[in-house]
């Protein structure tokens, strides 16, 4: 099952990102496929979350290209830049909402900081969005009286209140009860096939990820170890790849962080 | 091994020239934004509200307090002198030059410069800044700037009110209780205090040390490591650094207002 | 908060702030007693002007008449050249005499106007000569001093007294 790879929405070149101590990302190559669900699994410090600010242009690659859409996001002014932005969402981990504003202003703000619609239009949609992530009746409310699933949810609703072509999920599933995750999950399938979005996900959740995603990413080494659909992976021979499918606590990645030998720490090697 | 310890003061020497130089782009940026800001006249008005009517109280009290201390120390030396009708020119020359000011300046910095840098602070650990970012609208325009410029008009209201209610406060503890006459308190007052030197570089002063505790204060939030140490300390730095600074600018200030 | 309430707070902030200023410069200030009123020049030449500085108070009879606007120092004549201004409503004669006094014992100094008996009075422009120096401390030691010298019977005192007036 080939992606759409004809005109990928997000393409990485070779691109090489980290900080003197140790690189993250190390000559990564990737096309993310348009219209589809994608999903990127990995390690802690991975770069996983650094890839989402790369295409977003938070942060900017040391060597190598990111395009979007044909752009080079690395390479845009500030003008090209927010142009660019307005045409993604971004879900943060924890939802970032805005904690002085009710849920409501918090939809509301991308329509009122970018657009020109009047209040009565922005109201409309608003609400439209609350009501596809279920949270219509909760307009009134502020981020510190709701539960982290809904301010989850709110997010997204924000993430989409422009009608982006791309949406980035950073985590979305971290710390979330099992209705909440499950809740998530069928939102971001749904959204991503009602609107014709470009979703890329990034996640530790391996089981629920791999239940909504259409491609598959595993980073490892700061390259991709492994990609294909979800069958393919989950079938990956790959060592790194299996342990992690499989959550296996021993493998490429070993259980004891480095240390002296048993003998050496508990003092058994010297004995008369 | 001496090459390491150069090399390395050599970085250090570039990294704090590296973000003096962000900080003054920094500030003129927010200068800059004026004609933004006051466009989005809301943001502004809700800052003054947050910033200036949350602070009256405490500049109020201390006010009251300043003069009442002036007013009793000031007669208990002059009156050695058989020169206590010149009571009120003394608390207020005190008053409307240094003490309104400096202390005005102090206690803002205090308390609302703190609630500033927590705020930003705690903004960018909930990724609140970030997200604005991919919503491709400018923390800078839309965050610090209204915050800016609503300390720098905040301030120099503060300290003409802590000016007004110390004299007010002199006057109680002077007149009623200590028994100047009340007339030599107004009058001696009127005939030294010079309303554009003394008032006006009051006023001045006020806006200098605006422009200094609002500037520190959003710098050290937006700057704040994004975990609770690092947005404590950066609360920590705006006081100490934001009370330097008043104190070092009003050397300098005064000695060009006043300065033969 | 609605935003209209928040508006009559910061509106009720500015005002106090206003009537801080009000206050300030009317009560505590001397705006009110910055006068107003057209003015003509007049230069004083002292030979000593003590502690007499710009801004400083002219008054007649006790009453404020003018200010002091500059105080220079001539190199032909080697007096001081002090620049009064006078309110134009008070004019005074042309042989007018102008003293530097202190008001108070730790008071500021200010120039008074002795009027004169002249008929003409004094123009804008005008140049004054018939004045007094202030008091400087240090003469009046070394007038007292010499005084005391001299007078008869303090002979043992006077190498002393002389020597003491330096």
């Amino acid at each position: 099952m080939s992606p759409a790879a004809e005109h990928p929405l997000v393409q990485f070149h070779a691109v090489r990102f980290g900080y003197a101590e140790r690189p993250i990302l190390d000559g990564l190559t990737l096309a993310l496929p348009r219209g589809r669900v994608t999903a990127v699994l990995g390690a802690s410090g991975g770069g996983k979350t650094t890839l989402l600010r790369l295409i977003g242009g938070q942060q900017r690659a040391q060597s190598g290209q990111v395009l979007f859409d044909g752009q080079e996001v690395g390479a845009l002014g500030n003008e090209a830049l927010y142009a660019v932005r307005r045409r993604m969402g971004m879900l943060f981990q924890f939802g970032a909402l805005f904690t002085d504003l009710n849920v409501f202003d918090n939809v509301a703000f991308p329509l009122r900081e970018q657009t020109r619609l009047s209040e009565a239009l922005i109201r409309d949609i608003v609400l439209m969005k609350l009501d596809a992530v279920g949270l219509r009746g909760a307009r009134a409310l502020m981020p510190s009286e709701i539960s982290g699933g809904m301010a989850r949810r709110v997010a997204l609703a924000r993430a989409i209140a422009l009608d982006p072509e791309l949406v980035l999920y950073d985590e979305p599933f971290a710390g979330l009860d099992p209705i909440s995750l499950g809740t998530i999950a069928r939102l971001v399938r749904q959204l991503n096939d009602a609107m014709g979005l470009t979703s890329i996900l990034v996640s530790h959740d391996v089981h629920e990820t791999l239940a909504i995603a259409d491609h598959v990413v595993v980073l490892a080494n700061g390259r991709v170890a492994a990609q294909g659909s979800p069958q393919q992976v989950r079938q990956s021979s790959d060592p790194l790849v299996h342990q992690f499918i499989h959550a296996e606590p021993e493998g490429p990645v070993h259980f004891h962080y480095p240390a002296a030998s048993v003998a050496d720490d508990y003092g058994l090697g010297a004995r008369p | 091994m001496t090459h390491k310890a150069l090399s390395q003061i050599g970085l250090s020497v570039r990294l704090w020239l590296a973000s003096l130089g962000y900080g003054a782009r920094l500030l003129l940026r927010l200068f800059v934004l004026l004609p933004t800001v006051l466009r989005r006249y809301t943001l502004l008005r809700d800052q003054i509200h947050f910033l200036g009517n949350y602070s009256l109280a405490i500049i109020g009290v201390s006010g009251l307090f300043v003069g009442f201390v002036l007013a009793l120390q000031g007669y208990y030396i002059l009156n050695q002198f058989g020169s206590t009708e010149v009571l009120g020119l003394l608390v207020a020359l005190s008053l409307i030059r240094e003490l309104g000011p400096v202390i005005g300046a102090l206690l803002f910095a205090g308390r609302a410069g703190t609630s500033l840098t927590a705020e930003i602070g705690l903004m960018k650990a909930g990724e609140q800044l970030s997200a604005m970012e991919m919503m491709a609208v400018d923390p800078v325009a839309r965050i610090l700037a209204p915050r800016f410029w609503a300390g720098v008009i905040v301030l120099p209201v503060l300290v003409t009110v802590f000016s007004a209610v110390g004299i007010l406060g002199g006057w109680l503890v002077g007149v009623p209780l200590l028994g100047v006459d009340g007339a030599a308190y107004w009058g001696q007052m009127q005939g030294g205090v010079d309303v554009w030197a003394d008032v006006g570089n009051s006023l001045v002063k006020g806006l200098v040390f605006g422009v200094a505790v609002t500037f520190i204060a959003l710098l050290q939030g937006y700057l704040a490591t994004p975990t609770p140490e690092g947005v404590a300390r950066a609360t920590t730095r705006t006081v100490v650094m934001a009370s330097l600074a008043v104190l070092g600018l009003d050397f300098v200030l005064t000695a060009l207002m006043f300065g033969v | 908060m609605q935003g209209s309430v928040k508006d009559v707070w910061v509106g009720l902030f500015v005002l106090l702030g206003a009537l801080a200023m009000l206050f300030l410069s009317l009560q505590a200030a001397n705006l009110l007693q910055i006068s107003w009123q057209p003015t003509y020049q007049v230069t004083a030449r002292f030979d000593n002007i003590g502690g007499l500085r710009a801004g400083a108070t002219v008054r007649s009879a006790g009453v404020a008449v003018g200010r002091v606007q500059t105080i220079t120092f001539n190199d032909q004549t080697f007096q001081a050249e002090v620049k009064l201004v006078l309110e134009q409503r008070y004019a005074f004669p042309r042989d007018s005499s102008f003293q530097i006094l202190t008001s108070g014992l730790l008071g500021e100094q200010y120039v008074g106007i002795v009027p004169g008996g002249a008929d003409e009075n004094l123009a804008d422009g005008a140049t004054v000569t018939l004045t007094q120096s202030a008091i400087v401390l240090e003469h009046l030691i070394g007038q007292f001093l010499f005084n005391r010298a001299a007078e008869p019977g303090a002979a043992p005192g006077g190498a002393e007294g002389g020597a003491g007036a330096q």
